[in-house]
Parts: structure tokens; sequence; C-alpha cells
């Protein structure tokens, strides 16, 4: 490797200045002062603020709304990565057949990624609401079943899930095109030679070759799940009903700002970080060892 | 260390000239700002800005500048981080259940003492009780009265004519709402008898004094800050169990929270459904078919029925800008409470007047006889309130409705029975009552 060597030896450091600058300003100064919220009560507008020690982090542990958040968080983020990691594999594997306007076909594949949370929330919301969108109306003349997750817990879950994994998929799929088109076509060949079928060719050949892409987009779509999936949740079911979709980013930004009790969100933040900073070095670890790049 | 200077001297300079022109003074403005941050949109945020262009030209010393800020804890929630760095608006519009958190924050200039301060004589007596009732504390006003509204019975008189019932005649009782719903859902009238809109407020906060029921103890948390609620008592069960009985038939039609079920009524699937006031100038505009108003229905005896409370919301000043600004602070609030603005604003929206002579002059002019609509939650909102009917004093009350609305969910879901759902949401509102009593301890 070429070792870049800089004559002057303050440069470097001014060169990472500016990043180091973002990340403590724009990273540990907020997580910092979470911390330090979640050890107080403290009122609305910041008059009254009294130390409590643990003791917001005491209530969680013993809400069982809190824990019901966490299920829910988890079950959210692994329905989200578990359907949009798997959907984004297939729709890339096809989009790599010999079809005519392949190009077409995979800009238009790509395109969910464009389309931020909340938009797709509400495009959602005229698709699927119960009182005003499409599908129960036309579901009203086939069926009697009626469509309603405003009062159906799983309903309702499964359509955030969907909708978060929808938009994720292009972005999955951007990453699997990228990794399926970089696999050498004579492996490939080679395999055929032999007498692998198109499905053994996938399941021993090319998913392998794939596993660090995958573990990679299962990373980036848990942690997206766990912080990001807030604008679907408030466009779409405000963690209704019942609580069956108050996924854990979701509660924190209640009770924080309509609830306005600062230091029971605070400490919220702080355990999410933790689940997801705990997430994110297991799965290195793992993946250290057991892929191989 | 030389090459490096070179490089960046360009950049700092370039910077120091940005926070150079960005601290220069501004030319001198003829006007002073006066920054209004409130909750109304879409066809009530356009009457706002009207209102607000009416009072910049009706004099040239303040312009105010009204902004939305989104919902009414998205507005607060802006305010409250504006007001910790120290440049908050003027005046922000909030609403009712926010009442006891402003109270108790500190961060407010009580209108009566703005009003007193800047020798501006307003006739608060002129107020009707139930506005006076919920935003005062000891005698005085606290916020400027606003955007008044109390839910009313919306109901489709092509619906009711369609299943053989007089147009003309809502139903009072919710024994008749039951059987009218089931009446219109055979003849084919409507798919569902009927929905209610922001749940929590409709169904119990209003319900309750309606028909002068305690909602939480010290008279709904007038009295002191130890306050418990008492919405699962004999009452709340009985009201939410027949509810929850009706959604089960398809009588009633849970259809979300806030506004959300709305688009039910106005695509005429639910024949009936209870929504604020407010939303009269918004469905006149939007609603096809032939539609009119009822009062909010009654049990009957043995309940006595008393008042609805006042809804919307309410204009807070805020401490912590310059001095001289409040005085057109002052000016703003006294412009758009005079009865003429009033009326306007009040025939625009739907929202009721809330002055003795606003109603008075309404009258003389035929209006409530040409939009009885109007009418209707005016007249919920007479006599003199109880200590159940004055209002709710509930601190943190924003999110105890978010405790109560997942709990109505589980039991319209049929998941828990009406007493174990208001039972739930009875524990967990105390836990935030409590919260809210530790954290603003005199």
């Amino acid at each position: 490797m070429k070792r870049s060597v800089f004559k002057n030896r303050g440069l470097p450091y001014l060169l990472v200045l500016p990043q180091v600058v973002v990340t403590l300003v724009f990273f540990f100064w907020p997580a910092f002062e979470s911390l330090r919220l979640s050890f107080f009560r403290s009122s609305a507008f910041g008059d009254k603020v009294v130390f409590i020690g643990l003791e917001n982090f005491q209530k969680l542990l013993v809400s069982s709304d809190y824990y019901q958040s966490v299920v829910n968080s988890f079950i959210f983020a692994f329905g989200v990565t578990a359907l949009g990691v798997g959907a984004g594999l297939f729709v890339a594997a096809l989009a790599t057949q010999r079809v005519r306007g392949l190009v077409a076909y995979r800009t238009a594949v790509l395109w969910p990624y464009g389309i931020a949370p909340p938009i797709a929330g509400i495009i959602f919301l005229f698709i699927f609401h119960p009182s005003y969108g499409v599908l129960p109306y036309w579901l009203s003349f086939v069926t009697a079943y009626e469509f309603n997750w405003l009062l159906q817990g799983w309903v309702a879950m499964a359509l955030v899930i969907i909708a978060t994994a929808w938009t994720l998929v292009g972005y999955n799929i951007a990453f699997f095109l990228a990794g399926l088109l970089a696999i050498p076509t004579s492996v490939i060949e080679a395999a055929s030679v032999d007498g692998a079928g198109a499905i053994r060719r996938f399941r021993l050949i090319v998913f392998p070759l794939l596993a660090p892409i995958t573990f990679y987009l299962v990373v980036v779509n848990l942690i997206f799940s766990f912080f990001g999936s807030f604008g679907m949740i408030h466009a779409v079911t405000q963690g209704g009903p019942g609580g069956a979709t108050e996924i854990m980013v979701f509660k924190l930004y209640k009770d924080g700002f309509i609830g306005l009790n600062l230091g029971s969100s605070a400490a919220q933040s702080v355990i999410l970080m933790l689940v997801v900073i705990g997430l994110t070095a297991l799965q290195f670890r793992f993946v250290e060892k057991r892929i191989t790049y | 260390m030389r090459r490096t200077v070179n490089v960046f001297a360009p950049a700092l300079a370039a910077l120091a000239l940005l926070a150079a022109s960005l601290s220069a003074p501004a030319p001198a403005l003829a006007k002073t700002e006066i920054h209004f941050w409130h909750a109304m949109g879409g066809q009530l945020g356009e009457t706002v800005s009207e209102l607000v262009r009416q009072f910049n030209q009706s004099q040239g010393e303040y312009e105010v500048k009204a902004l939305n800020k989104g919902t009414y804890p998205e507005v607060l929630t802006a305010a409250i981080a504006a007001y910790r760095q120290k440049n908050p608006p003027h005046i922000v519009q909030f609403f009712d259940v926010g009442t006891q958190t402003m109270l108790s924050s500190g961060a407010i200039y009580p209108v009566f003492q703005l009003m007193k301060e800047h020798e501006i004589a307003v006739n608060w007596g002129d107020f009707i009780k139930p506005v006076t009732g919920y935003y005062s504390k000891d005698g005085n006003l606290y916020s400027m009265p606003f955007n008044s509204s109390s839910p009313i019975l919306y109901y489709n008189k092509d619906a009711f004519k369609k299943a053989g019932l007089d147009p003309s005649k809502p139903p009072a009782t919710w024994k008749q709402v039951g059987e009218f719903s089931k009446k219109i859902i055979a003849a084919g009238g409507a798919k569902c008898g009927f929905t209610t809109s922001w749940p929590s407020w409709t169904m119990l906060e209003n319900t309750f004094p309606w028909h002068d029921q305690p909602f939480a103890t010290n008279e709904n948390g007038y009295k002191g800050l130890d306050t418990k609620l008492l919405i699962n008592g004999e009452f709340g069960v009985k009201h939410i169990g027949q509810l929850a009985a009706w959604q089960k038939e398809g009588v009633y039609s849970y259809g979300g929270r806030m506004g959300q079920p709305d688009p039910k009524f106005i695509n005429g699937d639910c024949a009936m459904l209870v929504q604020s006031s407010a939303v009269i100038g918004g469905f006149k505009k939007s609603i096809k078919f032939d539609w009119s108003t009822g009062q909010l229905p009654h049990w009957g005896a043995p309940y006595k029925k008393q008042n609805a409370v006042v809804g919307g919301g309410t204009l807070w000043v805020m401490k912590g800008q310059k001095a001289a600004d409040y005085k057109g602070v002052a000016q703003f609030l006294k412009f758009i409470s005079d009865p003429h603005q009033q009326m306007w604003w009040s025939v625009t929206t739907g929202y009721v007047p809330i002055t003795q002579t606003a109603i008075k002059n309404l009258e003389a002019g035929y209006h409530f006889k040409k939009n009885p609509e109007q009418w209707t939650a005016l007249s919920q909102l007479s006599g003199t309130p109880t200590a159940n009917s004055r209002g709710h004093r509930l601190g943190n009350m924003a999110q105890i409705r978010d405790a109560i609305e997942p709990e109505l969910e589980n039991i319209f879901a049929g998941k828990k029975t009406a007493k174990e759902g208001l039972d739930a949401a009875v524990a967990k509102g105390n836990d935030i009552l409590k919260e809210f009593a530790a954290a603003n301890k005199p």
C-alpha cells in the first residue's frame, strides 16, 4: 500500500479537523446532552430542573408500555429488514436477466429510495386508509373482509413494515445489482457446465459471494428501522391502534414532544442508542469472523 | 505551515465577511414586527391570514407576522425551543388542554395584566362564561380566547330521508342515535350509522361535563395538582361500553384519531359524525349532499344536561421579548377580540362567537336563523358551568389524551372490555399527572 507522507506535520490534523468538528458538534454533543438530560426531571419550559439520578430509567424498566415499544421495535426492524433485503435481492436478481428495456427497469426499481418516508407514508395512506383509501374501497366490492388497520394492530404493523420496506428496497436493489454484476460470469458458467441448475447456482455460488453486501444491507436496514422510521409511523399510524405500532423512536418523540417529558424522552434515547450500538458491534464481530470479503 | 495558511486564508476571509454581513445592522424598519405562531391550516389558516392582514392595514406601527407551525403540539414544541433560546414568538396559539401546562410554565405574560399595563380597556365580563371559566385563574383571563368550538353532531339529511326519518330532527339521545343508525343501515342510506372525530375530546372530555359528570378529582384539576382521573366510573363504562357494542354491530365505525374519521362522513359512508363545530366552514365547501347539525347526543335521565366545554385554542403571550413590542401585542389582541372581527371570524369558520355583544349582533342580523348549524355549538355552551363542566385543568393533558386514545382503540377492537380499557387509561393518566405535579412543585 502506498503511504502518504505529509511534509507539514500540522496539515493532516487540519485536514481532518472539519470532520472531527462536525462529529463532535452534531453527534457527540447531542448524545452527551441526552445523557445529561436523562438524569433530570425538567418542566416543559426548562425553568424547573431537578436531578433525580436514575429515576427516569427505573420508571421505563417497570413500564409495560415501554416493553411493548421495545418488542414492537424489534418486530418492526426485523420485519422491515427481512422484507426489504429479501425483496431487494429478488428484484435485483430479476434485473440482471437479459430483457429488453433493462435500463428502464433498473431505473424504475431504484425510484422508491428517492421518496422521503413521510411522503411514502402519505402515499400509502391514500391507498390503504380505511376511510378514504383506494384499496379498501375496491376490496369492499369483492369481499366482506373489512380492511381496518385503525383497530387491528397486526394489520397496522404489517402495513408500516411493508411501507418502510418499500422505501428501502430501491437502496437494497442498487447494492445487490452492483454485487451481482461484479460476480464473474466464468464462475457461474463453470457451475452450469458442471450441471448446477439456476437455484443451485444461486444458493451455492451467487449468494455466498453476495454475503458481504447482504450483511452490510442487513445492518443498514436494521439501523434505519430503529432510528429513521419515525416519519413513516408519524404519517401513517401515530403509534396506534392501541400502541401496536408504537416503536421506541416514536414513543420517545411522543413522550418528549407531545408529553413534554424531556427527562424520560432523553432516557429512552440513551437506551435506544445502546441497543443500536450493541447490535452493530455484535454484527461486526460476527461478520469479521464468518464472512470473507 | 506557510502553505496551509495560504490554502485557508481565502476561506477564512470569506467566513469573516459572511459573519460581518450577518451581524451588520439591518436597514431600519418602519414597523415593529410581532411574531404570531398558530396551528391553523387549510381554510382556517387562510382566515387567520386575512385577520392579520386587516390588522396590519389598520395601523402603521406594527406588523404582525403570522406563521403556521403545524399542529397544536408542534406549535408548542417550537415555542418552547424558541423560548429556551431566548427568542420566543410574541404570541402563541395553543389548545384548551394545554392550559395547565402554560399556567405552570412561568413563561407567559398574563393577558389581563398585559392589557392593564398598556391601558387597553377590555370588557372581560362580555366573554361568555364557559370561555372565561376555562381560561381564567383567580378570576382573571390568562390567555386571549380566540377560536372556540364545541363538538356537535353532523348528520346526512339524504340518508335520513332514505330511511324514512324526519330530516329536520337529529337524534337527541344516544338511544336514538342507535335506533336511527340501524334504520339508516337497513334502508341502505349509509354503510355505518356514525363515527367520531377526536375520540377522547368528543366522547370523554365533552361527554362527561355534558352529563355533569366529573372527569377528574379536584373539580377537574382546578383545585390542585394532585389530581386523579375519574373516567372509569359507572358513567364512563356505560358510555364507552355502548360504543364498543355498536362498533361490533357496525352501527358505530371507529375511524381513527383527530380529524381522520371526517372522510367517512364526507363520502357518505357514515350517516352521522360527532366533530368540532370548527369544521362547519370546511364542510360547507366540500360536502355535496344535504346535511345539518344537532347537539351532542345525551343519555337522558337520570343524568342532568349541563354544558359542553369549549375546545379550540387561545392566544398566549410569551415573556422574553423587547418591552416595547408588547404594546403592539396588546393592540393586536384587542383588535381580534373586537365584536366586528370576532363576528367575521365566527361566520367564516364555524368557531363560536365568544362575547355577548357579538352573539347579540349576530342574532339581530338573523345570522343564526339563516345558519342554524352555527347556533348548535353555541347553544351547548349556554348557562353557568358547574364544577364538573367548567373545563379541564390537567397538567400534560395532551399526553393524557395520548394515553386514553390507544385504550379506546383496544376497547373498540374488542381486545379489552370498557372497564379494563378505561382502568388502564386511568392508571396511565394518573402516572402522567403525578409526573407533572412532581415537575411543577410550586
